[in-house]
């Protein structure tokens, strides 16, 4: 990937926050929920749909069926479906659920997507090497939005 | 809050099963595994005593798998992991190494010398005083009695004739000693199945445990057993051994994983085996 000199710079220091964005090790949260925005900006529901369904991003269908996603194949059931789920629970409720599930659902299955410390055998994506040190979280502060965006769409 | 987790009783699942968009796995939760219309396998039996109160019942692999996948296993001419257990017994007939001898000069005929074997192991050797897998013991057969190269833990070679020796207790159900000398390897074992690893932070627990009978994403999880091991997977064409499959689960929690042969994976194996106490051996299995 090419990518200028400014934002590799930045990038280097991975986990490290963007300007204006809340870092993996900074979040607040508020019984599991987190009120604002971790980037600064507002999430875009489309692209969250996409990172939903990304195997290497959100992978969230290989655990939930989603009807809205269904033209994507193969949607798991370890979870429940998340059909209405942005009735069930608000805004920052759903931010705090995917950036780390067990501060809503204790000792749950459903992985940490913004976080980066406190891994046992923290691994190089799928490579089963040991994982560089400073690693970023799974999604990062944008994408957590996007889906953030996507979920709340979902109304009974 | 509302306990949301999926069911996990078996008979509910068949139904459940279905309802996944596109690519559920039609499991038959009643089928027989009877190969070549005579030999019939246990696939499902009460738990062993030590699981009780994990799970009531335990289930080969084999019940999750697709009709045409369940078939195939089901004929030995159609089961392509056949072909690598005959080449296996071909290595066991094979003279090798510095003293000039096959696995059979000692040990006879493949049919009585490894009878019943792979049904126990891994198990504790009490001369050299560790447990040992069966890829262990014939790397040890090989270097100690017969001057020859170990193979390599995971390879062709290995795969073949641990296959050709499973094949001998085809039918047999898996009976691991826990207690005894074994016991504190036994106890590593259970404490790595209950861990969590990787960025995903799962444990073999997580998917095998609570969620056998679920879809994750296209795959129907098992309880994750190894009474069927070896295994030739469609997938990748060729003979899985255990801790390949072991590495590729924990690297699937994007973890870093343990190497095949290492102490924790020989815990592991242990554990895993236990848990699959009573259920029968199946040779050379068939997976997706
Ligand atoms: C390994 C499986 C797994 C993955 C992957 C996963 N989840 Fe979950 N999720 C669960 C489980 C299990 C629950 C139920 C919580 C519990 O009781 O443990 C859950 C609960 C939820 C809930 C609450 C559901 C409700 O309506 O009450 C939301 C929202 C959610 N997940 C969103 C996501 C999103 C978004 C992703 C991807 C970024 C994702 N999940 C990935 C397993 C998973
Ligand atoms: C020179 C004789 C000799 C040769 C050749 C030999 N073994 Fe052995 N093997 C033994 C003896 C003796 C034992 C029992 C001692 C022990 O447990 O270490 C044994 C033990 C075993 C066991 C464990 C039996 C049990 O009860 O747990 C297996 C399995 C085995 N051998 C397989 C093989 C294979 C496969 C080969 C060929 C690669 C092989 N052996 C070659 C002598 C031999
Ligand atoms: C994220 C979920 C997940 C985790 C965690 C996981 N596995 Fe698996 N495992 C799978 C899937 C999917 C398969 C293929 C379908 C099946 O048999 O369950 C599989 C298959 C297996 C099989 C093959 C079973 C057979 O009959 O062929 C074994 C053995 C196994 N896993 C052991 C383990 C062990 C031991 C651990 C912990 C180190 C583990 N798995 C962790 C998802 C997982």
């Amino acid at each position: 990937m090419k990518i200028t000199t400014i934002t590799a710079a930045v990038l280097f220091t991975a986990g490290a926050a963007l300007a204006g964005e809340v870092g993996p090790k900074d979040v607040v949260y508020a019984e599991g929920a987190i009120e604002a925005s971790l980037s600064g900006a507002p999430g875009d529901a489309a692209a969250g749909a996409k990172t939903m369904t990304t195997r290497s991003l959100g992978n969230c269908i290989a655990c939930h069926e989603v009807t809205a996603l269904k033209d994507s194949p193969f949607h798991g059931e370890v979870g429940p479906s998340l059909d209405g789920t942005g009735s069930r629970w608000t805004e920052a409720e759903l931010r705090g659920i995917v950036v780390n599930a067990k501060m809503t659902f204790e000792g749950t299955v459903m992985p940490a997507f913004y976080k980066v410390d406190g891994f046992n055998r923290a691994g190089d994506g799928y490579t089963g090497k040991a994982a560089p040190e400073n690693f970023p979280p799974v999604l990062t502060a944008q994408q957590v939005e996007d889906v953030v965006a996507f979920l709340v769409t979902l109304k009974d | 809050m509302t306990k949301l987790k999926s069911i996990r009783a078996f008979a509910v699942l068949a139904v459940a099963g279905g309802v996944a968009f596109g690519g559920a796995a039609q499991a038959d939760e009643n089928a027989e595994l009877i190969v070549n219309g005579e030999i019939k396998l246990v696939t499902k039996t009460a738990a062993p005593d030590h699981l009780k109160d994990a799970v009531d019942t335990i289930y080969s692999g084999w019940l999750f798998r697709e009709t045409g996948t369940q078939a195939m296993q089901m004929d030995d001419f159609v089961n392509p992991g056949m072909l690598d257990a005959e080449a296996g017994i071909e290595l066991y007939n094979a003279v090798d190494g510095t003293e000039g001898k096959s696995c059979a000069s000692c040990h006879g005929d493949i049919a009585e010398g490894m009878k019943g074997l792979r049904a126990v192991y891994p198990k504790w050797n009490e001369a050299a005083g560790e447990v040992r897998t069966m890829e262990m013991q014939v790397n040890d057969c090989r270097e100690t009695r017969m001057g020859a190269e170990p193979y390599k833990y995971i390879s062709r070679e290995m795969g073949q004739i641990v296959s050709a020796v499973s094949l001998q207790s085809r039918g047999e159900p898996v009976n691991v000693a826990i207690d005894g000398p074994v016991a504190a390897t036994w106890a590593q074992g259970k404490e790595l199945y209950y861990t969590r690893t990787g960025i995903l932070d799962l444990s073999c627990a997580s998917c095998h445990e609570e969620n056998y009978g679920n879809m994750i994403r296209a795959d129907h999880l098992s309880q994750g057993q190894i009474n069927g091991f070896p295994v030739y997977r469609l997938n990748n064409a060729k003979i899985n051994q255990v801790h390949d499959r072991f590495k590729g689960c924990v690297r699937d929690t994007r973890a870093e994983t343990y190497n095949p042969g290492s102490s924790e994976f020989i815990a592991l194996e242990l554990y895993v085996a236990s848990r699959g106490n009573g259920l029968s051996v199946e040779g050379v299995s068939l997976r997706n």
